[in-house]
């Protein structure tokens, strides 16, 4: 957990132009609160202590960063190294989150707590949290995810959580956001609402990141003791961008050290099906902040495809939109069709699932190392574990499990 | 020249008489219903019209107008038509006010700066954009000021009274007071409550309070009313108007549903 506060956002949650609040007045309060708190127990030592003993021995942390030898060799071009996000209890860099969060809502006495999810990672991550810390859990889910990601909804209700389906607008994680959002609104004395990405209203943006910078901080260090030095490059998948964030963020000043956010280009950018808002998409305001988004003529957010349902998102993080717009940070796209190979192929050499999220860091992080000398290192994000896509994989391939 | 907010309220002020302010969604469930909507509410005894923006993702939002939404959606209903619906309204209206409420992207999407123009060019005077508190509304505010679009602003029940000031400070037209914590159409509202929060607004501010969110019918109507200068009904109206089969039956489902709250508000 640092205890450095990053120079950005201001104080109203703004990244240069994007950020910010922009939620209902009857949010404001809470959101006022929600500050505060964190604010006041980010900088207590308790706290501290109990979020940094909950990630050593309920997460498992530090995840390793692993050396992938026969991915190198095959990509013939810079050394390659993983961060084992998905080696974390729960199997995702979600888990770092909402034991932040879910220790916040503790300390804030909220009884209740709830979530959106897209690929269910999140979900679970909260519903895992929530059963740990004794609290009752809702979570919101897009009817077509709970169909994608048939395993996380079960494993949600096993830990005792409420899976809510949602079937307004495209039926997918902006539409369980917005759901989210007015059961917060409702509820809003005795609820806390974890929001899973850096997107939303301040201060979450830089709360989630915060939460999940671990994974920057440790991979830092974890590669100045293998190599030496740091990596080249650092490669991670982008939904709402919270793998990505907590990775680069503690890079930032590391000036020789590039960052690659990677969208989902689903079916291609020229289709129009695709998640790729950084890539594609512009500025406008969504779900509580400024930043960068898919919408059409008239400003209504467009639906988005991705064969990743935690990519399949037509916003993004306001800071990634930052780093974007200030040129630290480049943002390219990979199809289905790329991340699906990159899924099959990082199992088959090294014995390793990846999520179909990841997958898209890894297709373009192999892409990227085959053009780097052999002195250089690219370290990818595995921001998670692949067997939630067992059943998506398969029926691309015709097969009932 | 005072706006005609401003006229409305005062008018209805000197005469004692509590304002009705209905809400539909333009555009649902055809745009060619709007219109003939707008004057038939104003037969029934409307003396504000809200008219609600589509939006895809309207959080703040129930189920119902987020169907009126989806369905005003689906007939390709943007700001630009909403416009034209207000100009065409001002043919045959020339005093009531009109004010539009919805979200920040398609206003940013028209473009902040020359929307605030464009919408009073057509008509309209005023705007209520739910998702951005006065914070966040940077030069769009100013366009607003210098355009003469009135900026409608809400105050919560979880409003704190540090916050209430700066709203007041930003507030023109009336002050919307979101009367319940919850969403448009919630069913919890508790109407001794407001008395206390009404009275705290108009410690801080000269405007008049306009009350909304669970207004469900006369009854409701009257005894908020008891507290506000004015209330807004929004969703159990588009309930009702989303079961009409013609533009006729809407019509007079809009004045079945209106003439007893007017009723009951003029004889309170």
């Amino acid at each position: 957990m640092t205890q450095i506060r990053s120079p950005l956002p201001d104080s109203r949650g703004h990244f240069g132009s994007f950020g910010g609040s922009f939620v209902s007045e009857t949010l404001m309060h809470a959101l006022e609160e929600l500050r505060e708190a964190y604010g006041r127990w980010s900088q207590d030592e308790e706290f501290v202590r109990r979020m940094d003993e909950d990630l050593a021995h309920y997460v498992g942390r530090p995840s390793p960063v692993y050396f992938a030898a026969r991915l190198t060799a095959a990509a013939g071009g810079a050394q390659i190294y993983l961060k084992r996000e998905d080696l974390n209890h729960t199997g995702a860099h979600k888990i770092n989150n909402t034991v932040g969060q879910g220790l916040l809502a503790h300390y804030m006495g909220k009884p209740r707590v709830i979530a959106e999810t897209g690929a269910g990672q999140h979900g679970v991550a909260s519903a895992t949290i929530a059963a740990r810390l004794n609290k009752s859990c809702r979570v919101y889910m897009g009817e077509t995810d709970i169909e994608r990601q048939a395993i996380n909804v079960f494993r949600m209700r096993l830990l005792g959580a409420e899976v809510t389906g949602v079937s307004s607008g495209s039926a997918t994680l902006k539409d369980a956001l917005n759901e989210a959002m007015r059961d917060w609104v409702t509820n809003i004395d005795d609820t806390f609402y974890i929001i899973g990405t850096v997107a939303g209203p301040h201060p979450y943006p830089e709360m989630v990141r915060d939460f999940n910078a671990v994974v920057g901080r440790e991979a830092r260090r974890q590669m100045l003791q293998i190599q030496d030095d740091l990596p080249d490059a650092l490669v991670a998948c982008v939904g709402g961008g919270s793998n990505a964030m907590g990775l680069f963020h503690p890079f930032i000043e590391d000036r020789d050290v590039q960052m690659f956010g990677v969208e989902a280009a689903g079916r291609g950018l020229a289709s129009g099906a695709h998640a790729a808002s950084l890539c594609a998409g512009r500025p406008g305001v969504l779900h509580g902040c400024r930043t960068y988004l898919l919408d059409d003529d008239a400003g209504q957010i467009r639906h988005t495809h991705s064969i990743s349902a935690g990519l399949d998102y037509p916003g993004v993080g306001p800071e990634h939109a930052w780093l974007k717009e200030t040129g630290r940070a480049k943002y390219v796209s990979v199809t289905d069709d790329e991340a699906l190979a990159a899924f099959h192929q990082l199992t088959r050499l090294e014995g390793i699932m990846p999520a179909l999220e990841s997958s898209h860091a890894l297709a373009y992080g192999f892409k990227l190392a085959a053009e780097m000398r052999a002195d250089q290192s690219v370290l990818i994000n595995l921001s998670g574990r692949g067997d939630k896509d067992v059943e998506t994989v398969a029926a691309l391939e015709g097969l009932t499990l | 020249m005072s706006s005609r907010i401003d006229t409305c309220f005062d008018q209805a002020g000197k005469a004692g008489r509590k304002l009705l302010i209905p809400f539909i969604t333009a555009g649902d469930p055809d745009p060619s219903w709007t219109v003939p909507l707008m004057h038939a509410l104003v037969a029934a005894g409307a003396d504000v019209l809200e008219l609600g923006v589509p939006f895809s993702d309207p959080m703040a939002d129930g189920p119902v107008i987020q169907l009126a939404s989806e369905r005003a959606i689906a007939k390709h209903v943007d700001l630009s038509a909403v416009l034209d619906m207000v100009k065409t309204f001002r043919r045959e209206d020339a005093r009531t006010p009109v004010i539009l409420m919805g979200y920040m992207n398609p206003v940013e999407r028209f473009g902040s700066d020359r929307f605030p123009a464009a919408a009073v060019a057509s008509g309209v005077d005023g705007l209520l954009l739910v998702d951005c508190p006065p914070e966040e509304r940077g030069s769009l505010g100013n366009a607003m000021d210098q355009a003469g679009l009135t900026g409608i602003c809400m105050v919560a029940p979880t409003t704190t009274r540090e916050r209430l000031r700066l709203i007041a400070e930003e507030a023109r037209g009336f002050i919307y007071y979101v009367s319940l914590k919850g969403i448009t159409g919630s069913g919890q509202l508790d109407t001794p409550q407001l008395q206390q929060p009404v009275e705290q607004i108009r410690e801080l501010s000269d405007l008049p309070v306009a009350a909304g969110f669970g207004i469900k019918n006369a009854k409701m109507a009257v005894r908020v009313a008891q507290y506000a200068d004015a209330i807004v009904i929004g969703s159990a109206l588009v309930q009702v108007l989303s079961a009409a089969e013609s533009l006729d039956q809407a019509c007079s489902s809009a004045l079945a549903f209106l003439a007893p709250v007017r009723e009951s508000m003029d004889n309170m």
